[in-house]
């Protein structure tokens, strides 16, 4: 049997049918408003963004799993290369680059240059304290998990707020290998 | 299929064989040996109850795949016999034979096995249980009713199954 290669994100892209932009970005600036308007406190929407994104997260390292044939990765590094390369590129049609690593390659910085999200979206003065894009760091957080990795994910740069790019680092906190689940008492 | 946006994506069913279903049983468990999936064809003994016999076979794969990855000659890592593994990590088994049957098994990064037991002149089913894979991210991981880490009531999920496993050879 031929052996499996991993299909970059490109060609992963171009095969997966698409969901107009505009359309995307917009429903995604409706459900930020309407969670503003319900929520009211600006850490509270954050919070709730990101429990939004760690359960599309959880559902959605299958789907890359499935569509992208990648084998488990061998370490943190690579981790975080396929997660901006193919991963970013596939869902969101954009490469992301990964930067700042630290001295024992367990943190390190993805870069976005360009965001679908936040197209046409400016931040009012009542909002500053905002992460717009929260749901991506939910996302990264819960996709993560289901492959045993448990981290923290923060917003760094933000262009809603004045920065060139954006910018979430990701640290890696601990791997949790699989255990037995059953209780050997049966 | 068409979803999958493409044919190189996943290999399509070969055609239909004249003697009919050929897969005699289908397991599927996630990380935390909840056993999502059980469908049978042609299963003609039944010795345990369905909560034995899926932890059964849940123990089963985590031991053989524990053994293998331990005795694997190429690895460079190795711990004591018993250290719990990542999922996905070291070399895993991909089937047994035995007289009466194969077993087929993947598991993906994300903890889900999937095992598939026909009769054991079957090929390689590897490709298949990829498809498989995709057909579960398709059918049950999509679906807003379905709650991660719960047993699969998917009626179209068993529908095109059953159909895919019609298929095989």
């Amino acid at each position: 049997m031929a052996p499996v290669v991993p299909r970059s994100g490109d060609s992963i892209f171009a095969n997966l049918e698409h969901v107009n932009a505009e359309l995307f970005t917009l429903t995604y600036g409706a459900i930020v408003r309407q969670l503003i308007t319900d929520l009211e406190e600006v850490d509270e929407v954050n919070k709730q963004l990101d429990q939004m994104g760690y359960n599309i997260g959880v559902r959605l390292i299958d789907e890359f799993l499935a569509k992208s044939n990648i084998s488990r990765c061998v370490d943190f590094k690579e981790t975080a290369e396929v997660i901006a390369k193919v991963g970013f590129k596939m869902f969101l049609g954009v490469t992301a680059s990964v930067i700042n690593w630290d001295a024992d390659g367990t943190s390190c910085s993805i870069v976005l240059e360009d965001n679908p999200l936040v197209d046409f979206v400016e931040l009012p003065d009542n909002c500053q304290g905002l992460h717009y894009c929260n749901i991506l760091s939910g996302v990264l957080r819960g996709a993560l998990e289901m492959v045993s990795m448990k981290t923290e994910v923060t917003w760094v740069r933000d262009m809603l707020r004045g920065d060139d790019v954006y910018e979430l680092n990701v640290k890696l906190l601990k791997q949790v290998p699989e255990e037995y689940p059953y209780k050997d008492d049966e | 299929m068409q979803f999958f946006g493409g044919s190189e994506i996943s290999p399509s069913p070969p055609v239909p064989t004249a003697s009919g279903n050929n897969g005699h049983m289908i397991y599927m468990f996630n990380r935390n040996g909840v056993c999502l999936l059980y469908r049978e064809w042609n299963r003609p003994l039944r010795t345990l109850n369905a909560q034995q016999d899926h932890k059964l076979m849940f123990g089963l794969l985590f031991s053989l795949k524990s053994l293998t990855a331990k005795m694997d000659p190429t690895s460079a890592e190795k711990g004591n016999l018993g250290v719990p593994q990542l999922p996905g990590q070291g070399c895993s088994f991909h089937s047994f034979r035995t007289n009466t049957y194969k077993l087929s098994f993947m598991e993906s990064p994300s903890g889900i096995k999937i095992i598939l037991v026909t009769h054991p002149r079957t090929g390689d089913l590897r490709d298949s249980l990829k498809y498989i894979y995709n057909l579960y991210v398709e059918y049950v991981v999509k679906n807003p009713l379905y709650t991660p880490g719960s047993p699969i009531r998917c009626q179209l999920f068993n529908t095109t199954l059953d159909q895919y496993m019609r298929g095989i050879a």
